[in-house]
């Protein structure tokens, strides 16, 4: 018989998932908030998202040939999403210089040197994004105004929340619809939180990532900041929640940045305290803290915790005696 | 909602429409049957027969040696040629009693009319006594002997049967062919049950992808009370004994060594309540059972009614044989299964069917490295982190892998199905546990 | 100028704080413990391979300095030289064991034991065998998937890729027993080490009958006594159909290779025997 016969153990059925397929849903959650903020700063997004993202694959790509000497990575696109989320951390007006910068730091220093994909324990384009602040906090915290004709490339607006921090904003009346749509200043990734929640709704659907951490996150950013409105003056109780998650990057953050696979929790348990983490942290940068946004820092200070976490919080085991 | 377990669970493709509709067919009569002694978890069996003697179809070749074990009965007529060593599925030589045949000829104790007999007065004891006669086994392929499940140790008390008509490994259609064409037998064979174990109530649980097999019975049971034909989401691994009995009681059983009756559940194959009617009423032992060959490539799919002993090549030439190349030939369905490397294994008790993969679905996918997305330990349906364990067993951290519960792992494969960097997490843990038990069992003996 | 100072001062005071802190902590938790115990464990080898059955030189160095007899006790790592000198040391008699060499008994190279089927597995002897018999019509031979290889302190034993069996590296061979452990299959064994690593060893562990066993392997022992017969010192028995030569019985005579039908008696270092030769006696 022309037959050659294969052995293996069971499971002998594998299901459609790959890393690449989560990888490339990733990107295509992240896809409307791109186009909001084409639509709003101009060409000049597609220009630093693309110099972000060649520069992540070509490294990763030269580190694994060159200095692992390990099979080839990048077809698995984890490179790309690292790219794509460290442009959308950045102002639509960063030279482009920076941007390569930041790709080293992301795959050069944050990723690769753990081991590569699944190894590191930063969120790379948030360790990126962080020493970028750090290092160049001129380029980094000046944005561009949002506006619906185009890149202005002169004028610098702040950002709610930095208009917040110098106590400029009054909660009574801020524009709600501006923030929802994309008409705020900031990173340009972060600007539409309607862009942001369509994503998430997409990666839900296509079960790439489960409820728990972006639910956490945000709901205890509302909870703190309703809490420290209503102390503050009584009447922000809802006011002041809907600023704090509409503003800054914290829908980016909890939607797609603390949900990155490798430097979150394993267990939903984990995810659950992984996330109130973040909001916590991130509440008291905003509010006591020199920063006026403080996402990316919570998230790198929680991502440290993860082994700990894992090491901690089991699942409920099936048939556990309560 | 439709009801199923409370944790994990995968959705592989079923498949099941390459061989659901076709009836049952009585496979022919193998020239020669090869019976292991082993066909079931426990001590194999000693053969009362030797080289030379002549038996009769339904006759007692080999006898249950102590309580952990079952008998074996003729499944054909003739002359035993051996009592030998013959290769497994597996290519490892194991025990077997060779029969050639010759014609036909029962055993005149068994009625082999086609008269569905209902009643049964028998105390619980004869009827167990009688199943155990019968070499009955679970058939759903974990074979483990039925008259030892319908044993209630002493102050235990059974409050349910639940008959496991789930069939939630893909592809196979044995138990639902079973359920559509045997469903009368089915149900007194489940009455013979509550009564063997002193129940009043029974339910019958069957996937929501087998809505006809649920119209049937339900049609069949009637107005009667007394059995309730449940059906459940279809969900991978439903058909888990811990996983049936918690979709359908909503009780969990404990960790091992807690047993189902420790929550009062008896659990027993739908394929095994028709042969337990069988036993009893018919007085027939476990000669055969339905078999289903499957698989994308298979000229025409059947559900056969075959004789124990008969080869796994003889089925799959009847179902139109094997395309040229590539091939993996499975004893089961595709996410437990064990794939064979002696396709002239006999067909055995808990050989429920076989499946087919050929070409590029023979092999695995390439490797790559974990990238902590927590798949596995969502898809786990016992709550256990696969990833972590996997690792583990790499690192031969035998301790740390019981501390992690690797004891409760049903083998079920939904971490690997489910592992999007196609690592073979379940490969690793299977070993993890296998040499966890030989550890604590090691550890007992010391005791 | 007051901050510099203040800094220097808080940064003192945190100093001294912290080593009276550590002084104490390691004067509480400190463990009293024979010194002799680390002279030792500095006299072993340092492999930590676990080849003595103590959780590494450090168990061993436990039980050597604890016991009173430790002839039981014996680094096969470190040797006769080795033991020596700790027993000197420890003023104990020296344990004495005959040096050994892993070998891997079986011949079932690639072109002799043909492939009936391609595993797809994890690439773990364990794993493989633990499902079935392997790739071969043979369910006793060698896998060679390499769990020895990887339980291997000393890189001494390697898969030869065309063979597709384990190789011992004899050098490099400390005789710890881990690949002994390491397979599931029981195909390796601790024998006598001979000098110039000569050796004579029946290289196949197969119980099947003759025939099975012809059919799977060109190589392998089909049970015909030939040479337990033409053996003159009693070595050789065979049992569950297959020979096995004792080590500590076998002088090299070299007799039974040239009557093995099937090429199952392997000879390393030594030159076949012309028939009606004196038999030579080996130093």
């Amino acid at each position: 018989m022309a037959n050659k016969f294969f052995v293996s153990p069971a499971p002998h059925v594998h299901g459609d998932l790959s890393t690449t397929r989560l990888m490339g849903d990733v990107v295509i959650a992240l896809l409307p908030a791109l186009m909001v903020s084409v639509r709003v700063f101009g060409w000049n997004v597609l220009a630093i998202t693309a110099v972000s993202i060649a520069c992540c694959v070509l490294f990763e790509f030269l580190v694994q040939k060159y200095l692992v000497k390990g099979p080839a990575t990048v077809g698995n696109l984890s490179a790309v999403v690292t790219g794509l989320l460290l442009a959308m951390n950045l102002p639509a007006n960063i030279p482009l210089w920076i941007v390569v910068i930041g790709a080293v730091v992301a795959i050069c220093i944050a990723k690769m040197p753990f081991g590569g994909l699944g190894k590191n324990i930063f969120n790379p384009a948030l360790a990126a994004r962080v020493f970028l602040l750090i290092a160049y906090p001129v380029q980094m915290t000046s944005f561009p105004k949002p506006t619906l004709e185009g890149f202005a490339d002169a004028y610098s607006g702040a950002t709610p929340l930095g208009a917040a921090k110098a106590g400029l904003v009054d909660f009574a009346s801020f524009d709600i619809a501006g923030m929802f749509t994309g008409a705020m200043g900031g990173s340009f990734g972060e600007i539409s939180a309607l862009a942001l929640l369509l994503g998430f709704v997409y990666l839900l659907m296509r079960r790439v990532i489960s409820w728990h951490i972006p639910v956490a996150v945000i709901g205890t950013i509302i909870a703190f900041s309703a809490i420290y409105g209503a102390t503050e003056g009584g009447a922000l109780v809802w006011q002041m929640p809907l600023f704090h998650i509409l503003s800054g990057g914290a829908l980016l953050g909890a939607i797609f940045m603390a949900t990155d696979y490798v430097t979150s929790p394993m267990t939903t348990k984990g995810m659950v305290i992984y996330g109130i983490g973040i909001g916590v942290i991130t509440m008291c940068i905003r509010l006591w803290g020199a920063y006026p946004e403080g996402m990316s820092f919570a998230i790198l200070i929680m991502n440290s915790t993860v082994p700990l976490i894992n090491k901690y919080v089991k699942p409920k085991r099936f048939g556990a005696v309560k | 909602m439709a009801k199923t377990f409370p944790i994990g669970g995968v959705h592989p493709s079923d498949n099941k429409q390459w061989s659901k509709s076709s009836a049952i067919e009585t496979m022919e009569l193998p020239d020669v049957v090869n019976i292991p002694l082993s066909q079931h978890i426990g001590t194999p069996a000693t053969a009362i027969v030797k080289k030379g003697d002549k038996v009769v179809v339904g006759q007692k070749i080999a006898e249950a040696t102590g309580f952990m074990s079952a008998n074996i009965h003729a499944p054909i007529s003739g002359t035993v040629t051996a009592v030998d060593l013959q290769p497994n599925g597996q290519g490892i030589r194991q025990m077997m009693i060779t029969i050639k045949r010759e014609d036909d000829v029962w055993d005149e104790a068994i009625d082999r009319s086609e008269t569905l007999v209902t009643e049964c007065n028998l105390e619980p004891k004869a009827i167990v006594e009688k199943i155990k006669d019968a070499g009955i086994v679970g058939m759903g392929g974990a074979t483990f002997p039925t008259h030892v499940k319908l044993s209630i140790p002493e102050g235990k008390r059974a409050e349910i049967l639940i008959i496991n008509g789930v069939e939630c490994e893909p592809y196979l259609t044995s138990d639902y062919r079973t359920m559509l064409e045997r469903g009368e037998q089915l149900i007194v064979g489940t009455r013979i049950l509550m009564r063997a174990i002193g129940v009043t109530n029974a339910v019958i649980g069957v996937e929501a992808n087998k809505p006809d097999a649920v119209k049937h019975l339900q049609a069949i049971v009637g107005a009667a009370t007394d059995i309730k034909v449940q059906m459940l989401k279809t969900q991978y691994p439903q058909g888990g004994e811990k996983q049936l009995i918690a979709a359908v009681t909503g009780r969990q059983v404990p960790a091992p060594p807690a047993l189902p009756i420790d929550v009062g559940a008896v659990v027993c194959n739908a394929s095994t309540a028709v042969a337990v009617y069988e036993a009893v009423q018919k007085n027939k032992p476990l000669i055969e059972r339905v078999v289903t060959v499957t698989g994308a490539a298979v000229p025409s799919p059947k559900n056969l009614l075959t004789r124990f002993g008969t080869p796994v090549e003889a089925l799959i030439a009847k179902c139109g044989g094997l395309a040229e190349g590539d091939v993996k030939v499975i004893n089961g369905g595709p996410m437990m299964g064990r794939a064979l490397s002696n396709i002239a294994m006999p067909v055995m008790k808990g050989c429920s069917g076989i499946t087919i993969m050929v070409g590029s679905a023979t092999v695995r996918g390439v490797e790559s490295a974990c990238i902590k997305c927590a798949k596995c330990v969502e898809a786990c349906p016992m709550g256990l982190e696969p990833y972590l364990l996997s690792k583990q067993a790499r690192k031969r951290a035998w301790d740390a892998m019981e501390a992690n519960d690797i004891t409760s792992c049903i083998e079920c494969g939904c971490c690997q199905f489910t592992c999007p960097a196609n690592i073979p997490l379940l490969d690793y843990v299977r070993l993890g546990k296998q040499t966890v038990m030989g550890i604590i069992r090691a550890r007992n003996m010391k005791k | 100028m007051t901050t510099l100072i203040y800094t220097i001062l808080t940064l003192c005071i945190i100093g001294v704080v912290a080593a009276v802190v550590l002084y104490f902590i390691a004067q509480k938790f400190k463990v009293e413990e024979d010194p002799r115990i680390d002279e030792t464990e500095k006299m072993l080898p340092g492999a930590n391979c676990g080849g003595c059955g103590f959780p590494g030189c450090r168990g061993l160095a436990t039980a050597l300095v604890e016991s009173d007899d430790i002839s039981a006790l014996y680094c096969s790592v470190g040797g006769e030289e080795c033991m020596g000198k700790i027993a000197q040391y420890l003023g104990k008699a020296a344990p004495k064991k005959e040096p050994q060499v892993a070998t891997v008994r079986c011949g079932g190279s690639c072109e002799k034991r043909p492939k009936t089927n391609s595993y797809n597995g994890s690439s773990s002897c364990a794993i493989a065998s633990a499902l079935y018999a392997g790739e071969t019509g043979c369910a006793y031979g060698c896998l060679g998937y390499g769990d020895c290889v990887e339980a291997c302190a000393f890189d001494a034993i390697h898969i030869n890729p065309e063979t597709g069996l384990a190789e011992v590296d004899a050098d490099k061979c400390t005789a710890c027993g881990a690949c002994v452990k390491a397979c599931p299959k029981g195909i390796i064994e601790l024998r006598k080490r001979w000098p110039k690593n000569r050796a004579i060893y029946v290289s196949c562990v197969s119980k099947d009958k003759g025939a099975v066993t012809m059919k799977a392997c060109k190589a392998g022992c089909i049970g015909c006594r030939k040479c337990e017969k033409v053996c003159e010192f009693g070595a050789i028995t065979v049992e569950n159909n297959v020979a096995f030569i004792d080590s500590t019985k076998c002088r090299l005579c070299r007799k039974c290779v040239g009557e093995c039908p099937t090429g199952a008696i392997r000879m390393i270092g030594l030159q076949p025997l012309v028939k009606k030769e004196e038999v030579k006696e080996e130093k």
